[in-house]
């Protein structure tokens, strides 16, 4: 297998607005530092996790590495050229071959356009097919996402929150993409219409050979489709493994946190322990040295100096803890 | 277990609409005791927060009416108590907190005023002593440094906070019941954890009797005693927690439970539920379920099924629960 997308130190920093202490005192302005020298990659046909919890960085890092989002340094390497460094020709091509799904489907489709209309602007702006292919492409299209022809003349609003995922997921497909990123598109459904959309997205990836990068806080859902995952917290990657160990043996304890938190479906299970105390700080006053250790049970003095640690090998799985020297 | 302190008999809620009504609760009936965790369970539309507002008499459009039902507590009939006293019993007798504390929380006030409103309106005393009970309020629900918080405003509290900041206001008037709608929905899970872990030591510490509003059956199988699963206005299935997990009586629920990732072989295809739930306006005749059920017959578009008895404490509105149970 060879990696289809490398990621490199990739930084994503959000300037604040300027404050008048800043002004005043003629400090720099702050930044939120969303992503913080993040190192990964994507084989051909693997899909991989990205969890944490809300302002971990997760989705930043995902639009970063599609340009929706800008990054501050790095690089995102796409079979071997380089995303960020792209002009505006290239973009569009590379956007052709990467696609994503967003979280809040009636949000990230046009109200105005009926299904097939939207569908078939996406095959007309990227010349995906002859303009006299269009029309029957959208019913495949349409057909492939598991929806009848009839509901291709309707407009967002008269479709549920599930026929409208299946819509969005058929447009990030209309360009037959090698790549698709879910940015929790399966969060705001139903469980039973949850269930339907990932038999989807892992039929889908079995079909056309895509690779897939899911992003979601559900540890259930990344543990049932993904082969690999990545756990970030505030900005970084803290431990990144085989899905199997990840969930049987997470070595970070951050990890190890989140994945006591995940209520269990057996009814035998004891009541949710007080779990891993207070709250994620803001990512915009980071902690020197390790971003977890305000909160971490097992902090040593080593913990609070800079440099964080870096993500080592252990066993089959990569931590970035100072509990796992190398 | 103990005499209920709740009983809700065929509760209905209708919204007036251009075609006649349409009824969006439908004759729900349960009980709750003391110190009970109750989880109602559902998809979005399944009527779980309709019929908990229309306990308290709260509904959300002018167009929603109750049509139909008694809501008992102590032999009290709430549907005919006069306006001025439902006041008093919406905060101490019935409680509620939301899924989402920014919107149900002044942003104006801070944190002390508004949890000082709330008990100088139930219990009656001056400005000086409310304040002091409500950074005590604070302390239980287990804000860090509740004297420094009680001057905060929403705005400058995380998610977690703002949402024991609203137990905390929930509990001013002493209720002895108290709805949680969704009180973990928009949480991380680190944070849900802790938010159900203080719901368990209330219900512990002050014999507080909880329903819990959800659609994560993960939630329930660790906080509630017994569950009550709703599908298109009905509850289909009551039972003990134990029991509806492990050996649902109605397709409805073991088709949840059975599409719920992360239990199942990684990878595998999930067992889904065919299908979407109804719209209000197209309502299936017979059992609601019917039409997405891989057990339905002939006779379930037919009758509305009844909510059976199924013994030991177990209800169930299918039809067909006796070949369920001996299927399972």
């Amino acid at each position: 297998m060879t990696a289809l997308l490398e990621v490199r130190h990739l930084t994503v920093h959000y300037p604040l607005p300027f404050g008048l202490a800043e002004v005043m005192t003629r400090r720099p302005r702050r930044v939120v530092q969303a992503v913080n020298g993040v190192s990964l990659s994507l084989e051909r046909g693997e899909t991989l996790g990205l969890v944490g919890e809300s302002g971990c960085g997760k989705s930043s890092l995902g639009r970063a590495i599609l340009r929706l989002t800008a990054a501050k340094s790095g690089q995102v390497l796409f079979d071997g050229t380089d995303v960020l460094a792209l002009d505006k020709a290239g973009l569009f091509a590379f956007r052709k071959r990467a696609q994503m799904v967003f979280q809040e489907p009636h949000a990230s489709l046009n109200p105005r356009l009926s299904v097939a209309k939207a569908l078939a602007e996406v095959l007309r702006v990227h010349r995906v097919c002859s303009r006299t292919a269009i029309e029957a492409r959208v019913l495949e299209l349409l057909e492939t996402v598991g929806l009848s022809a009839d509901l291709g003349a309707r407009r967002p609003a008269a479709l549920s929150g599930g026929q409208c995922q299946r819509v969005a997921i058929a447009r990030a497909l209309a360009m037959g993409p090698e790549l698709l990123i879910s940015d929790e598109s399966v969060s705001a459904l139903d469980v039973s219409i949850q269930a339907q959309i990932l038999n989807l997205f892992m039929r889908l990836k079995r079909e056309m050979d895509l690779t897939m990068m899911f992003i979601s806080h559900d540890l259930s859902v990344v543990r049932h489709v993904c082969h690999r995952v990545a756990v970030m917290y505030l900005g970084r990657v803290v431990e990144l493994g085989p899905t199997e160990q990840i969930f049987r043996d997470p070595k970070h304890p951050y990890t190890q946190a989140l994945l006591r938190a995940i209520p269990r479906m057996d009814p035998d299970a004891a009541p949710p322990a007080a779990a891993a105390a207070s709250e994620p700080p803001s990512p915009v006053a980071l902690s020197a040295g390790c971003a977890f250790h305000p909160r971490c049970p097992q902090a040593m003095d080593v913990c609070r100096d800079p440099p964080a640690p870096a993500l080592r090998r252990s066993d089959q799985a990569e931590v970035a803890c100072h509990l796992y020297p190398v | 277990m103990s005499a209920p302190v709740l009983r809700v008999e065929d509760l209905t809620v209708e919204f007036a609409a251009p075609g006649g009504p349409l009824r969006a609760v439908d004759e729900v009936s349960f009980e709750l005791a003391e110190g009970e965790v109750l989880g109602l369970v559902g998809e979005s539309g399944s009527g779980k927060t309709l019929t908990c507002r229309a306990l308290i008499r709260l509904l959300p459009s002018r167009r929603a009416r109750i049509t139909r039902g008694a809501v008992r507590i102590d032999g009290l009939d709430l549907m005919t108590l006069p306006e001025s006293a439902m006041q008093r019993v919406r905060g101490e007798r019935i409680g509620m907190i939301f899924q989402n504390p920014m919107t149900h929380l002044d942003p104006v006030m801070t944190i002390g005023e508004q949890i000082g409103e709330s008990l100088r309106f139930h219990k009656g005393i001056t400005r000086r002593e409310a304040g002091r009970r409500a950074v005590e309020l604070l302390r239980q629900v287990g804000i860090p440094d509740p004297g420094l918080r009680s001057r905060s405003y929403p705005h400058s509290l995380s998610g977690g906070m703002r949402q024991r900041a609203m137990i905390a206001i929930a509990l001013a008037g002493e209720p002895r019941i108290l709805i949680a709608d969704e009180p973990t929905t928009a949480l991380d899970v680190t944070v849900q954890a802790q938010i159900l872990r203080l719901l368990l030591d209330l219900r512990d510490r002050a014999g507080l009797s909880i329903i819990l509003i959800t659609h994560a059956l993960g939630v329930v199988a660790e906080t509630c005693e017994t569950v009550a699963v709703m599908y298109a206005g009905r509850i289909v299935e009551r039972a003990a927690k134990r029991t509806l997990l492990r050996r649902p009586l109605h397709p409805y629920s073991q088709g949840l439970i059975r599409s719920q990732p992360g239990t199942g072989a990684p990878l595998a295809e999930l067992p889904s539920i065919p299908g979407q739930p109804p719209s209000l306006a197209e309502l299936p005749q017979g059992c609601r379920f019917h039409p997405r059920c891989a057990y339905a017959i002939p006779r379930c578009r037919e009758i509305r099924p009844p909510l059976a008895d199924a013994g030991a404490g177990r209800r169930s509105a299918c039809l067909r629960w006796q070949e369920l149970a001996q299927a399972s």
